[in-house]
């Protein structure tokens, strides 16, 4: 009962601290602050109601269990992050966007092509494609290679797409005005398309880095040597080992928050000019 | 219109490609069976073997259209060999987690953009919930939800809905706050509440963010309930189909039941576009 009683003040508390901090004027230490306060809130309030109402730890641990998880078996999280995103995730999202830049680069200077790929590309990206997974751990066998296959499809689209309107994004003027000053093709792309074309290709980035660490951890489901954190997670459901589980779930939030927090950086550097980045 | 004849050619380019992958990659076993059987391959009768496996490593079109044809029109509907009956059960999924996704997020979407305390605590976590792979954690959703008792529909339908919140979200806010200073101000000088102006301004404002929102949610759930299915051991249901195919290596039906899903995906999107088409012609907001 106390403990839910914890949970209750826990809540109340953190609110409050919230809607005093909404109050006061903005700044960047508050829009920090509001939601790590709210983060433990939830968290607080979580350990207090599996703990109150005794709720079973092979149906949710408390963080505390999980914590101390994820501390005694670093050395396992280790080995499957190698194996799952270091390989599996990062090598096809290179591959993956990469492919796709170049091609939507080659593309862009057949409009015949872009009039014909770009439904096509859309059609696609809007479809299923995680379902090719077990196909290409087929194809590519058991170990990361096939992770990475089934990365690169899925980035692959949504990378194409996005490059394309980007680099159809400058202005009929900026192109004149390149023209006036005698600019090639070459120049013209190095100098004022691709540029222009940033803010869509790191929003292709962008939705990649979630779908990276998907798609390598679910073709994992379909088939993986022993290790790797969707081999981990199957088979750890299998034993009811759930804070395991959750160890890995920590894993996996962190990882990819830090990729897309990476690329934002990134983003942030490389388009410092767009108005989306001037605050 | 005028993108058709670009649109034409490049799915020929794709049958086209896929033809010949589907020689190339299937090559090995045909030169196989042949020195087994002490047979010379003819280029035709080489391109005639891989076209018509039986467990092709890339099965060709047509053998993919004749599985369908036998699966979808050959087959009672109720049966378990049919594959309406599996493209039902994940559309079932996919239909109540994505209005279950569309509902809180038109909830959360309200809230964010009414309480300025859920604007600056909540929406960052809304952010960081979709860093989460959550389909990563699918599996065990499925386990804890069958201990409690939840069992069928709703666990995949939760894992659908988490993914289609998102979008919702994002895009319900970015419509509700899309009304410039001056219409708000215009709904002011009217003595407005805001409730009124809610449902006067924001609200038919945010419309034509909120469908391509839709969009972007329904194929997300499409994909929640197709992964749903794959750990748990489910017995019917595209995914279903999809990993008892890569156990028994049945390459034909895994490639079925991927254009199954592609077509019921096209499909669902293709409906919510309709539906707003039609609604922001009503509303006079039709480009």
């Amino acid at each position: 009962m106390s403990w839910l009683i914890f949970a209750a003040i826990a809540w109340a508390f953190g609110w409050w601290v919230n809607v005093r901090l909404a109050r006061m004027r903005p700044a960047r230490m508050v829009s920090l602050a509001a939601p790590l306060v709210f983060g433990a809130t939830l968290i607080a309030v979580w350990e207090g109601v599996v703990r109150g109402l005794e709720i079973s730890q092979v149906l949710l641990p408390a963080p505390s269990v999980i914590a101390l998880r994820f501390a005694s078996s670093l050395d396992i999280l280790w080995v499957d992050f190698v194996q799952t995103v270091l390989k599996g995730a990062l090598s096809g999202y290179v591959i993956g966007c990469g492919a796709a830049f170049l091609i939507a680069v080659a593309i862009d200077r057949y409009p015949f092509l872009q009039r014909g790929l770009l439904p096509v590309g859309n059609f696609v990206a809007a479809l299923p494609v995680i379902g090719m997974a077990p196909i290409l751990v087929m194809w590519f066998g058991f170990d990361w290679q096939s992770k990475a296959a089934v990365v690169v499809v899925m980035v692959f689209f949504p990378m194409l797409v996005n490059t394309v309107q980007g680099l159809q994004a400058t202005e009929a003027m900026q192109r004149d005005l390149m023209r006036t000053y005698a600019a090639d093709y070459w120049a013209t792309l190095f100098k004022l398309r691709l540029p222009a074309a940033m803010p869509f290709v790191f929003n292709g980035l962008k939705i990649g880095t979630t779908l990276a660490l998907i798609g390598a951890i679910v073709a994992e489901f379909f088939g993986s040597p022993v290790k790797g954190m969707g081999f981990r997670i199957s088979t750890s459901v299998g034993q009811l080992a759930l804070d395991l589980v959750w160890a890995e779930i920590v894993v996996a939030a962190i990882a990819g928050s830090a990729f897309y927090g990476a690329m934002s950086l990134i983003e942030k550097a490389v388009t410092f000019w767009h108005p989306s980045q001037r605050s | 219109m005028k993108s058709i004849i670009p649109v034409l050619t490049i799915v020929g380019a794709i049958f086209v490609i896929w033809y010949a992958a589907a020689v190339w990659l299937n090559a090995d076993w045909a030169y196989d069976k042949a020195t087994r059987s002490g047979e010379e391959l003819t280029f035709t009768t080489l391109v005639a073997d891989t076209w018509s496996q039986k467990k092709p490593k890339l099965p060709a079109p047509h053998q993919v259209a004749a599985e369908l044809w036998d699966t979808v029109a050959m087959k009672s509907v109720t049966s378990k060999r049919s594959l309406v009956y599996h493209t039902w059960i994940t559309f079932s999924a996919t239909s109540l987690g994505f209005m279950l996704g569309t509902l809180l997020g038109t909830l959360l979407a309200v809230g964010i953009v009414f309480n300025r305390t859920m604007d600056m605590s909540v929406m960052p976590w809304v952010i960081a919930s979709q860093t989460i792979p959550i389909l990563a954690i699918a599996p065990m959703i499925i386990v804890v939800l069958n201990a409690v008792g939840i069992s069928g529909l709703l666990p995949k339908a939760m894992i659908s809905m988490y993914l289609s919140f998102f979008p919702v979200v994002v895009g319900m806010v970015k419509g509700l706050r899309s009304p410039d200073q001056m219409q708000l101000d215009q709904m002011r000088t009217w003595y407005a509440s805001s409730n009124q102006t809610f449902w006067k301004l924001r609200l038919p404002a945010s419309m034509p963010y909120f469908f391509t929102s839709l969009k972007i949610a329904m194929a997300a759930s499409l994909v929640g309930a197709i992964v749903g299915e794959l750990p748990t051991g489910a017995v019917a249901g595209l995914g279903a189909r999809l990993l008892a195919g890569s156990y028994y290596g049945q390459t034909i039906q895994i490639w079925s039941a991927l254009i199954m899903a592609a077509a019921l995906a096209a499909v669902l999107v293709g409906i919510i576009g309709l539906i707003q088409r039609i609604t922001l012609k009503r509303m006079g907001m039709a480009q």
